[in-house]
């Protein structure tokens, strides 16, 4: 079994849900009326602060929702569309309630983001699709150590969040340069696996 | 902030140079006894400031979020990090990169802090720095520690010090230098980092080296010391040196720098640059600020009195052996490829038009044969954590990690073998970082602007990001005699993004229209980016913000059809003069109603409605506000006609008419009519009880300064002008006549509250 001492440290946990395909050109453009008038509302948990905007940086941070806690950023790392909840600020708990948190503050903002006028019907993001970072090297180094202290409790935290649906996990271990990144995905129909990739 | 923060100080321990180590514990601990409240919050905020930690647009906690000014409720409280900056406000760290050198480690490490502490970007500066933004405080240590591992300092980067040493990127490579300065810059930003020589300055000081004269590539007029490579046969020996400029700089009325010396000998560079800085230490102004710089210094004293005093001073300083000691490396210095000198194979053609065209605009042949520099431009001097780490494998890859940043907020990779070309273009078009187009009018230089910076008016980068995307379609069906403009934008009068030196700069500025406030930006025309930065532009137009591009393309077109065979567009500036530039902008600085296009009320970039409060029209203000209308619009005509008569060389009626322009924005604001029999004295003194005793003038980040070049300006009315003394003036008419439109903007809001 992991050693819970190992884990109690990792913080700064980061998830980006993925976009459904086919998002529509323009979509950085419109949210950042909608941050700002996420600012205006409090809509989220966090202290939010400003609106900073990456849209000409190709596979950039897109636009953020700056926050005190953590950033909200529809984001296109990778090439690919998402939405981003980088937490910045410890968060109380174990890690998996730690993790959990992360998980739920991003779906929230996703399903939030969803429902604005600018992106009903054209703005789709697939719960069961993402990626988890831990953003801090030294408390999670891009290692097979870390994978194998972190997997079970990433695969338990959502075996009981996406429910029974077969759950992929795969560790990007290329580059061990970048953060600890795991990729979720239970949308699909394949089997359950665990790789690195 | 960060959970590993405890934990970094031991991990880095070994790999710490000790003195830079001993210097980040000392600030750690400095952080703690601020937290406590055990120092001083003016004298923490200067200590941070040393060490590169900056404030941030909102940091007093204080919000317009487009509806109303919103108090931001951070968990810290009331606890501040220095004067009105509240401690957990996101501020922006500033890395020192002297003359812009780096390897691919640090270049890593840069990518790491950026994801792990910032928003995920690294930002390239107009002196190439990097920042990084949204940065709480209680990380800077761990920051800095980091940085330090990989012999990185971040002290002096901001605050009253010397400031980052710049130098041309070319430097060493360059078909034009006369020698390779880059060893001398390295040597004179760490003889001068800490040196108790420059601990007790009034304001910033910075220095930069070129190679060439005619280049633009380190911009050494604009600098309070600003040093070009010169070689002088003595004795039958090849003797190298310096032409030395001082006291230039930019920020709100520009000084060129004056000819300090056309030859200093190397051995000379770090004791005379020593004894520059305690000639400026301990007669340079310290209570204003706004006239603490060099520049004023050098104008106060005279070139001539300034030069006899650095020389009684450098006489009188004893020997250092560090001012010679490095010398001998100096002559020696020379980069070694890492891969054998080659040709470029003519192009297969799944290469294809990209990579023709990116080697048209980003690939300089070096003096090397068989050798290339190539740029890498970076939208808006912005990078990527993942883009950092594909420019450090590509470095590693092609080069001997010969990495520079560039005064045009980009990055260039040296000593590229050619054949390696059509790879690293691939490896670079993989990354997003292949754009093509450096040095063209689509590479805009623009500082930080509204985005983050405490002083921005207008959204720089909104329009510079607006404008670049316009270009991206447009640029390639340019003539290249447009092509090769440049553009250059600050947020503020403050001209970090060098609008003085481009070919069509732009700053920030507002304009009250119909009540409401809306941004503009000021066009500037002709200013001379080659000879580092020769010459400076000067103030055509005020446009409103979402009207710049139609400007830009409005008079680039005018350049293309009117302009004679090979002449460039400073020349052509000066044959067609400014009134008939100003005429062809003049419909552009029309505002329409906000109930008619609202759109104009907001900035590039930013959804919210620019004005910061909601401004209501009672009759009263109504008048007044007609009136100042009258009165500001008299204003000015007259700054603007004062320049044209500048250009003619009457510089008594430009002076004349500078002061005129002067004292109907003071009329304006003091609501005098038009023709009102009241003495200009009476104008002056009225003005200062009203608005300057009380301060109802005061610009929030300069305090009185526009004030004072009113108050200058009248009391030196009756003194012999001088052609350097009247274009400042002007210069600084016109920045008087902008603040008398944000005070009345100010009082508008004011009036609407009561």
């Amino acid at each position: 079994m992991p050693n819970s001492a190992a884990l109690e440290p990792i913080q700064h946990i980061n998830v980006k849900l993925f976009a459904l395909p086919a998002a529509p050109e323009g979509v950085l453009d419109a949210a950042i009326p909608v941050f700002h008038r996420w600012i205006q509302n409090s809509a989220c948990p966090e202290l939010l602060i400003d609106v900073a905007d990456y849209r000409h940086v190709p596979d950039g941070p897109g636009v953020i929702l700056i926050g005190h806690e953590a950033n909200y950023s529809l984001d296109c790392e990778g090439g690919r569309l998402g939405l981003l909840y980088n937490r910045k600020t410890r968060s109380e708990g174990s890690f998996e309630q730690r993790l959990r948190l992360s998980y739920q503050r991003a779906l929230q903002a996703a399903q939030l983001l969803e429902r604005e006028p600018e992106f009903a019907g054209v703005l789709k993001f697939d719960p069961a699709c993402l990626e988890v970072v831990v953003n801090d090297r030294l408390l999670a180094p891009n290692t097979e150590q870390t994978w194998r202290l972190l997997k079970p409790h990433v695969q338990s935290v959502f075996r009981e969040m996406l429910g029974e649906r077969a759950l992929a996990l795969d560790w990007i271990s290329s580059d061990p340069r970048e953060r600890f990144r795991v990729r979720v995905d239970a949308s699909g129909p394949s089997s359950e696996s665990e790789t690195a990739a | 902030m960060k959970a590993s923060n405890s934990l970094w100080r031991e991990r880095l321990a070994a790999q710490m140079p000790p003195q830079l180590a001993r210097e980040i514990d000392v600030f750690e601990s400095e952080l703690t006894l601020r937290k406590q409240g055990k120092i001083d919050e003016k004298v923490f905020a200067e200590t941070r400031l040393r060490r590169g930690c900056y404030g941030q647009r909102y940091d007093n906690g204080q919000r317009h979020d487009g509806i109303a000014a919103r108090t931001l409720r951070y968990p810290s409280g009331e606890l501040i990090k220095g004067p009105n900056t509240l401690w957990d406000a996101p501020g922006m760290q500033r890395i020192k990169v002297p003359f812009g050198g780096l390897n691919a480690r640090q270049l890593e490490v840069l990518a790491e802090l950026a994801e792990e502490y910032a928003d995920g970007i690294a930002h390239v500066t107009t002196r190439q720095d990097f920042q990084l933004h949204f940065v709480h405080i209680e990380d800077t240590p761990s920051i800095m520690r980091r940085l330090a591992a990989v012999g990185i300092t971040t002290r002096e980067a901001c605050g009253n010090s010397v400031r980052n040493v710049t130098g041309c990127p070319l430097a060493g490579v360059c078909r034009d230098e006369v020698f390779d300065v880059t060893p001398y810059a390295k040597a004179c930003a760490y003889f001068l980092l800490g040196h108790p020589d420059c601990q007790d300055f009034g304001r910033k000081f910075k220095i930069s080296f070129s190679g060439c004269r005619d280049k633009p590539c380190a911009l050494a007029r604009i600098h309070d010391i600003g040093l070009i490579a010169a070689t002088r046969m003595e004795d039958g020996r090849l003797r190298r040196g310096f032409e030395v400029y001082v006291g230039g700089g930019l920020g709100p009325v520009p000084y060129q720098a004056k000819l300090f010396t056309e030859f200093l000998p190397a051995e000379e560079l770090l004791p005379t640059a020593q004894a520059i800085a305690r000639i400026f230490a301990r007669l340079g102004e310290k209570k204003n600020r706004n006239r603490a710089r060099l520049k004023f210094l050098v104008e106060k004293l005279g070139i001539d009195e300034f030069r006899r005093l650095v020389a009684e001073e450098r006489a009188a300083l004893p020997h250092d052996p560090a001012w010679t000691s490095y010398l001998p490396e100096a002559e020696r210095f020379e980069e070694t490829p890492s891969r054998p000198p080659s040709q470029l194979v003519p192009l297969e053609s799944s290469n294809g038009g990209g990579f023709a065209r990116w080697m048209a605009t980003n690939v300089y042949r070096q003096r090397q044969p068989g050798y290339v520099t190539v740029t890498v431009r970076l939208p808006l001097g912005d990078i990527t954590a993942h883009q950092l780490r594909k420019l450090a494998d590509a470095a590693r890859r092609y080069t001997p990690e010969a990495v520079r940043t560039t005064v045009e907020q980009n990055i260039v990779l040296r000593w590229v073998s050619e054949a390696d070309l059509p790879a690293l273009y691939e490896e670079l078009k993989q990354a997003k970082l292949a754009a093509p187009g450096a040095g063209t009018i689509a590479d805009i230089t623009a500082c930080p602007g509204t985005d983050t910076c405490k002083l921005g008016i207008s959204a720089s980068r909104g329009l510079a990001r607006e404008l670049e995307r316009r270009f991206q379609h447009e640029g390639d069906a340019l003539d290249g005699a447009a092509r090769s403009l440049r553009i250059k934008i600050s947020g503020c009068f403050n001209s970090c993004g060098q609008h003085h030196v481009a070919d069509l700069g732009f700053y920030g500025v507002s304009r009250n229209k119909y009540n409401y406030t809306v941004p503009h930006f000021q066009v500037v025309l002709g200013g001379q980016w080659s000879e580092n930065g020769g010459a400076y532009g000067l103030a055509v137009a005020a446009v409103p913000s979402k009207r710049i591009p139609e400007a830009v393309d409005r008079i680039t077109k005018k350049f293309l059809a009117e302009r004679i065979e090979g002449e460039t567009f400073q020349q052509y500036v000066k044959r067609t003069g400014k009134a008939a530039l100003k005429q062809a902008l003049e419909d552009l600085t029309e505002v329409p109603p906000h109930e008619v296009d609202a759109s104009y009320y907001t900035d590039w970039g930013d959804a919210r409605e620019f004005t910061t409060e909601d401004i209501g029209i009672g009759e009263c203000a109504g008048e007044v506000v007609s009136s100042a209308d009258f009165q500001l619009a008299a204003s000015e005509r007259e700054v603007f006609e004062a320049q044209l008569l500048l250009d003619r060389g009457e510089v008594q009626a430009a002076a004349k008419l500078a002061l005129e322009a002067m004292l109907h924005g003071a009329r304006a604001l003091l609501n005098l009519p038009q023709n009102a029999a009241v003495e200009d004295q009476v104008v002056v003194d009225e003005f200062r009880r009203q608005f300057y005793d009380t301060q109802l003038f005061f610009d929030p980040f300069v305090g009185g300064t526009f004030a004072n070049h009113f108050f200058r300006a009248w009391e030196s009315r009756h003194e012999p002008p001088t052609s350097d003394g009247v274009r400042r003036l002007v210069s600084e008419a016109q920045l008087f006549i902008d603040a008398c439109h944000s005070c009345r903007g100010r009082l508008a809001a004011g009036s609407a509250k009561r």
